[in-house]
């Protein structure tokens, strides 16, 4: 799976336009992730889960940083999220097949509040991105 | 059976009751095709397929995204009974069209999307969860006579 130029130019372009929203879809995107598919609340059971849960919130924040500092770094998001894919593999060992749930909720978020933005080329590249991002995750799991 | 509890049931009805089944389906087929290019290998016959502006316009891909998209109508007519409403569908699939079924889940995961992209708000984290059950569902179904 490799970025091409356009698609690069089309995810910088969708966060640019997202903007501040970024959190507030990180929020939204564990939410619908946790209600769609419960087996993803089996990492959690540390956090209440509840709706409008401040830790939710707290931690939607978190991903959507991440998935905003990859796509600054979009030439390089190994080294963007190097020390992130090291917490994965070693600490946190998320089953590589969440990060496609993840990833369809976060797209699902993107086109409920933005229909215009994702054009079928920009869902394309947005797509590729968030798998790239999950390969990056998952990297050093062996 | 799969169970569908009242709310899953008034869920998938109301998003289905103001659905535009030409225009959704072939806006799931051509993403389909767009996002994920090697469900195009299913398609050799369907002309121009070179661009997304191209598969967006192609009335193949409107007229078949139109059939799969009314076909899928039938599973929400009958929940109850999906498994048997797929069935010669699902040897169709496996016997003649030689579709490898992953490409159901990938069209499910599409429409999903199409859905939030019309609906907006109104495609509640519930609204979802109930969707992604159906899509997995037919999916399954659409698998089951695989031999």
């Amino acid at each position: 799976m490799v970025l091409s130029g356009a698609d690069k130019n089309n995810v910088k372009g969708l966060f640019a336009k997202i903007g501040g929203h970024a959190e507030e879809y990180g929020a939204e995107t564990l939410e619908r992730m946790f209600a769609a598919y419960p087996q993803t609340k089996t990492y959690f059971p540390h956090f209440d889960l509840g709706k409008g849960s401040a830790q939710v919130k707290g931690h939607g924040k978190k991903v959507a940083a991440a998935l905003v500092e990859a796509a600054n770094h979009i030439d390089d998001i190994a080294g963007a999220l190097s020390k992130l894919s090291d917490l994965h593999a070693q600490k946190l060992r998320v089953d590589p097949v969440n990060f496609k749930l993840l990833g369809q909720c976060f797209l699902v978020v993107v086109a409920s509040h933005n229909p215009a933005l994702l054009t079928p080329e920009v869902h394309a590249s947005l797509d590729k991105f968030l798998c790239a991002v999950g390969t990056v995750l998952t990297a050093k799991y062996r | 059976m799969v169970h569908w509890s009242a709310e899953e049931k008034q869920l998938i009805s109301s998003v289905w009751g103001k659905v535009n089944v030409e225009e959704c389906g072939a806006e799931a087929l051509a993403r389909l095709l767009i996002v994920y290019p090697w469900t195009q290998r299913f398609f050799s016959n369907f002309g121009n397929l070179s661009s997304p502006t191209a598969i967006v316009g192609n009335p193949k891909v409107r007229a078949h995204g139109k059939k799969v998209l009314t076909s899928f109508g039938e599973a929400v007519k009958n929940l109850d009974n999906i498994k048997g409403t797929y069935s010669k569908l699902s040897e169709l699939h496996c016997e003649k069209l030689h579709v490898d079924p992953e490409n159901f889940r990938l069209l499910g995961d599409i429409l999903v999307i199409v859905l939030a992209s019309h609906f907006g708000r109104d495609f509640t984290p519930a609204c979802q969860c109930a969707w992604q059950k159906l899509v997995g569902v037919v999916a399954h179904a659409l698998a089951r006579r695989y031999h």
